[in-house]
């Protein structure tokens, strides 16, 4: 501990230096501030960035270690501490449903005539918006090693704690251990909302599949039309499928015959130039729409470029995955 | 019986232990109590490695406060503790079918009736006192206390009842060196239990749990509760009696709990008054 304090008092007084140095103020040096100096001090072309000069408080620098378990007279301070793993240990004998608060102290505390009312896992909304801790993540809470069985006990106890009546009393424990999802649809690029001479309300949008390119410019008029490339659909498009993917996402939001699409398409074949107008569409509809159905169309895959591309052909091998008739001798 | 005889020898030793313990422990508890200052007694710095010298005093009232409970046979009272029909209503007398009896526990059982073996309780009380008698001397001298039991029905009991007692607890899956491979395990300098208590001597799988083979082999005496199916052969105090109900195991559980904190408080009884009683004619 002596040792991490006098790390701690020589990262102050080389901090100080360090603003002297570069002529800034030592009261107010920010760690982002050491980093640009060190970095122009210290130039280095190292592609590792970890491998860099590196100044940093050494709380972040040095491991999290334990300090001696027992005291002067050598007794442990933990009662736990005999088992190897006392802090992972007492986690699992502090949720044991045994020793949580009992219902029936809760109940007195609101109110004695109300029937009990059970809440189930599946209402919490707090439950529902994050996750539980990785077992990484554990191990950096408890400072200490543990198994995957370990961990695989740990969730199947607070699961198990969660499916019990009266878990919201738990919740407040339980909450420490889970981590909040962010919300992926704040993550969307939305395109922006224009307005036409006349006061209708556009939109542009991009959207790419395989090796085609569309662009899509979605007009608030009121009629169902859709042009590509300067020909109607019906014309561009003779498979039924082809149309289906166009007119999915609207149909979707409910706005079949809201809107005027403008389509330009180029490339690929006649299904992928279906789909990178059915992403563009829907990129396009975002900006119509509140975040909600937002939500609803990434959940429903409206919003996900499709990644997949033609596999190469390689060498030794007939075509990408197909390989030459095997002969044994 | 024979095992019990070498532990009186390895008693004194461990108290001699103790004693050394003591001597570098004990200090600055005594150091808060007011009029005990052992005059003009200073402490060196971490630089030092050997101890100060202690003062004649200083082992004379240790040597008394350790060795006036070895006069008396029951100093603690124990024997108030225990009585034969509270044993009977916690059903301790029970045992497994005939089938599972293990065939060193013969001695122990009373008898069998409709192929239930029963416990003789008489010899339980015997052996329930002797192991109490032992577990407050150990706690007395301050000794480090092991609670083991790997039955799940009753671990959170068992951890609750060593946290109450300011002893330890180890319910969960027993790693192969906890107490053979201890400073490897722990860290360099650690204490290992002065004592281990077995509230079940069966692991999770109906074998003997490897605690009490670990416990010999570490010379650290044991104490167990062995029902008619377990091995009582490595334990320094069997006690035999039911491990499967949640009375009995209760009845254990409170029963190791008053001993340990009687025996800690008639320790620091023991400290004040040794403290009063020296320091009266120094303050002349």
């Amino acid at each position: 501990m002596e040792y991490i304090k006098k790390q701690v008092e020589e990262f102050d007084i080389g901090k100080r230096h360090l603003a002297n140095m570069m002529g800034e103020d030592p009261e107010n040096f920010t760690q982002e501030d050491i980093d640009r100096s060190i970095e122009y001090l210290f130039p280095s072309g190292l592609f590792e960035k970890k491998a860099r000069p590196l100044m940093k408080h050494p709380d972040q620098v040095f491991p999290k270690q334990r300090a001696i378990q027992w005291g002067e007279d050598r007794r442990p301070f933990h009662f736990l501490f005999y088992t190897g793993k006392q802090s992972y240990y007492t986690l699992m004998h502090v949720s044991t449903a045994g020793s949580r608060k009992s219902p029936s102290s809760f109940q007195n505390a609101s109110s004695p005539l109300l029937p009990p009312r059970v809440i189930s896992y599946s209402d919490r909304h707090s439950l529902s918006a994050s996750r539980w801790l990785k077992k990484e993540e554990l191990e950096e809470l408890l400072v200490e090693n543990i198994s995957i069985q370990d961990y695989n006990r740990f969730i199947q106890l607070m699961e198990s704690l969660l499916s019990m009546p009266y878990c919201t009393i738990e919740e407040e424990f339980v909450l420490r251990y889970r981590q909040n999802l962010e919300a992926q649809s704040r993550k969307q690029a939305m395109p922006v909302l224009e307005r036409d001479e006349r006061g209708v309300a556009f939109s542009t949008a991009d959207g790419r599949r395989k090796t085609s390119d569309s662009t899509v410019t979605l007009r608030d008029c009121g009629s169902g039309r859709i042009t590509i490339n300067g020909r109607d659909y019906l014309q561009y498009f003779p498979v039924l499928q082809d149309r289906e993917q166009l007119m999915f996402p609207l149909q979707f939001m409910g706005m079949l015959g809201r809107f005027d699409l403008e389509c330009t398409v180029s490339g690929g074949g006649r299904s992928s130039q279906a789909g990178a107008l059915r992403l563009a569409i829907s990129r396009g509809l975002l900006s119509f729409l509140s975040d909600g159905e937002m939500e609803n169309m990434r959940q429903a895959g409206l919003l996900t470029p499709d990644p997949r591309v033609r596999e190469r052909k390689k060498p030794g091998q007939k075509k990408a995955r197909k390989k030459f008739t095997w002969k044994k001798r | 019986m024979r095992s019990r005889l070498t532990f009186r020898g390895t008693l004194a030793s461990m108290a001699a232990r103790a004693l050394m313990k003591g001597l570098l422990g004990l200090r600055p508890s005594r150091a808060v109590m007011v009029g005990y200052s052992v005059g003009g007694h200073h402490y060196s710095t971490a630089a030092s490695i050997k101890p100060p010298p202690p003062q004649i005093d200083d082992s004379n009232v240790t040597d008394k406060i350790l060795s006036l409970p070895l006069e008396k046979p029951d100093f603690f009272r124990v024997s108030e503790l225990v009585s034969l029909k509270e044993l009977f209503d916690a059903r301790v007398h029970l045992g497994h079918k005939k089938g599972c009896r293990h065939r060193l526990m013969e001695p122990y059982l009373y008898g069998c009736r409709l192929d239930h073996d029963i416990i003789d309780l008489d010899q339980t009380v015997e052996h329930l006192q002797l192991a109490l008698n032992f577990t407050a001397h150990i706690a007395y001298r301050g000794g480090i206390i092991l609670f083991v039991s790997r039955n799940r029905q009753f671990c959170h009991l068992v951890e609750n009842t060593a946290k109450d007692c300011g002893e330890y607890a180890h319910t969960r899956y027993w790693q192969g060196g906890l107490l053979t491979n201890g400073n490897i395990q722990y860290g360099p300098g650690v204490r290992l239990p002065d004592l281990i208590v077995f509230l079940s001597t069966l692991n999770s799988v109906f074998q003997q749990h490897v605690g009490i083979r670990d416990a010999a082999k570490m010379n650290i005496p044991s104490i167990g509760v062995v029902d008619s199916n377990c091995n009582p052969s490595l334990l320094t105090y069997p006690v035999p009696g039911n491990d499967d109900t949640p009375v009995a195991m209760e009845l254990y559980c409170r029963l190791f709990k008053m001993t340990i904190k009687r025996a800690k408080d008639k320790r620091k009884q023991m400290e004040l008054l040794q403290g009063l009683c020296s320091t009266g004619p120094d303050r002349l």
